[in-house]
């Protein structure tokens, strides 16, 4: 699903990934790891297009970037940093609104189904600048599922999220999984990553520099798989 | 392969939802109007003209007016998607780039016209001179769609840099010189009930400004806002 290659970024002078290789499959998540500043958002961005690369191959459901950036979009959903969201519009409007850029039929009946599964369903006429962080966040959770995305890309989408939510996520996740999609996820959660991934990958310095499938850890550990990759990188 | 949003769909969403975010916060409306009905009001004072001459200003006050005011929506409005973080959600969207250009072009003209339709009944108001024209609204047609064209792909140009409010003026206001002359001249044509003769060049030149800046930002857009 994901094919990465010598994938290089520069800005300006200096360099975040320097030839880095990755690929994931169908059905496969991925929890991407590494220290702050490795890299991780970077990766992600460039994955989602929003970033271009300086060199190397990128492909996303056998699609090039950025030269078929418009057929790779409609294939992601994106959970970044930053919310994704209009806070002068409601939380329905919100969701309504990216419905129809990504295209979607019974726009209002698909809105209503993911407002439930996020449980905002009884918040859906406020104004989303009245949410708090982590209602947001469900929110920012919801938009990205909205088109039933084949791959999702989420950037340490548990930042802010209490038990209940963080719960709600994790069955997400599971489900979306199990249903053969491919996830990739960045977190510095290693508890949590451990519980949900098939496999870690560790970035730093630029490049992917150890991974490992779930089986492979199983009696080592993965705080003690991660420590291990920082240390022979 | 997913139904893909067609073009009209898409620049409807994000008009629609400009238009949305802006009945709940007023926030540009109210800047630009303000801002407008100050400038009319300064020039009242600055300049203490007598009856004549100030029918001879109209043209060029109204357009000042316009410009200078527009420019607070342009920069804002582009501004507001960078800063709050929306910005990528659009650039995510499975959506011609160009839709989203034109989504935000027409809201930002949409907002410059409603500006423009209080301004004219209070300048006609304050200095007691009949603007109800058709040719002077033909006019501020041509020459607000042509402002908002170049205007939404230079806000564009310049969110991502660091002096957007410094550069986006500096940028945008030579490209206009054209389209002032235009506007100002057809516009005064009009009010002083000049020959069609005289006016309809300057027609022209507003129509020939709006083709052309149209066109350019339908293909550059793709280019100026990617990172
Ligand atoms: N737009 C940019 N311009 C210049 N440098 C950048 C830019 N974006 C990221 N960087 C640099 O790239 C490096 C990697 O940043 P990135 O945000 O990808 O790290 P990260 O792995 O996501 O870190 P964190 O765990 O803190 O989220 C950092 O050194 C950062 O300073
Ligand atoms: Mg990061």
């Amino acid at each position: 699903m994901i094919e990465v290659q010598r994938l290089m970024k520069r800005f300006g002078p200096k360099v975040v990934l320097r030839g880095l290789d990755f690929s994931a499959h169908a059905g496969e998540f991925v929890a991407l790891l590494g220290p702050n500043g490795a890299g991780k958002t970077t990766f992600l961005r460039i994955l989602a297009s929003l970033s271009r690369p300086t060199a190397g191959v990128v492909r996303i459901g056998g699609y090039a970037l950025p030269q078929e950036a418009a057929a790779v979009r409609r294939t992601l959903g994106v959970v970044s940093h930053q919310t994704l969201l209009y806070g002068d519009l409601t939380a329905e409007e919100n969701l309504l609104f990216y419905a129809r850029l990504y295209g979607i039929e019974h726009a209002g009946q698909r809105v209503k189904e993911v407002l439930e599964l996020v449980g905002l369903e009884r918040r859906r006429a406020d104004l989303v600048r009245t949410f708090s962080r982590g209602m947001q966040q469900r929110l920012s959770i919801g938009r990205a599922l909205l088109h039933d995305p084949q791959v999702l890309l989420l950037d340490e989408p548990y930042t802010g999220l209490d038990q209940d939510a963080s719960a709600i996520l994790d069955q997400i996740l599971r489900t979306v999984a199990a249903q053969g999609r491919t996830i990739l996820l960045t977190s510095h959660d290693l508890a949590r990553a451990e519980d949900l991934a098939t496999r870690f990958d560790v970035l730093s310095r630029g490049r992917i520099v150890a991974s490992a499938g779930r089986e492979a850890l199983h009696h080592s550990g993965l705080l003690a798989f991660y420590r291990q990759a920082l240390e022979a990188a | 392969m997913k139904p893909r949003a067609p073009f009209l769909q898409s620049v409807w969403a994000i008009l629609w939802k400009d238009l949305a975010a802006e009945l709940r916060s007023r926030e540009l409306f109210s800047g630009m109007f303000i801002f407008a009905l100050l400038v009319i009001v300064i020039f009242n004072f600055a300049m203490e003209l007598d009856v004549a001459t100030r029918r001879s200003v109209t043209a060029g006050v109204l357009w000042t007016t316009f410009f200078f005011a527009g420019t607070i929506g342009l920069s804002r409005s582009m501004a507001m998607e960078k800063d709050r973080g929306s910005l990528d959600g659009l650039l995510l969207a499975p959506v011609d780039r160009a839709a989203i250009y034109f989504g935000k072009m027409l809201g930002n003209l949409l907002f410059m016209l409603l500006v423009e339709a209080l301004i004219l009944p209070l300048y006609s108001f304050l200095y007691n001179q009949n603007l109800f024209n058709g040719g002077l609204f033909l006019v501020i047609l041509l020459g607000s769609l042509g402002y908002a064209a170049v205007g939404t792909l230079l806000a564009s140009m310049s969110i991502q840099a660091r002096t957007r409010d410094l550069l986006l003026p500096i940028l945008l206001f030579p490209v206009l010189l054209p389209l002032v002359i235009g506007a100002v001249k057809a516009s005064g044509g009009y009010l002083s009930g000049a020959a069609r003769e005289e006016i309809l060049p300057f027609l022209n030149l507003l129509l020939t400004y709006d083709v052309i800046f149209l066109s350019i930002s339908y293909m550059l857009f793709d280019s100026v806002i990617e990172e």
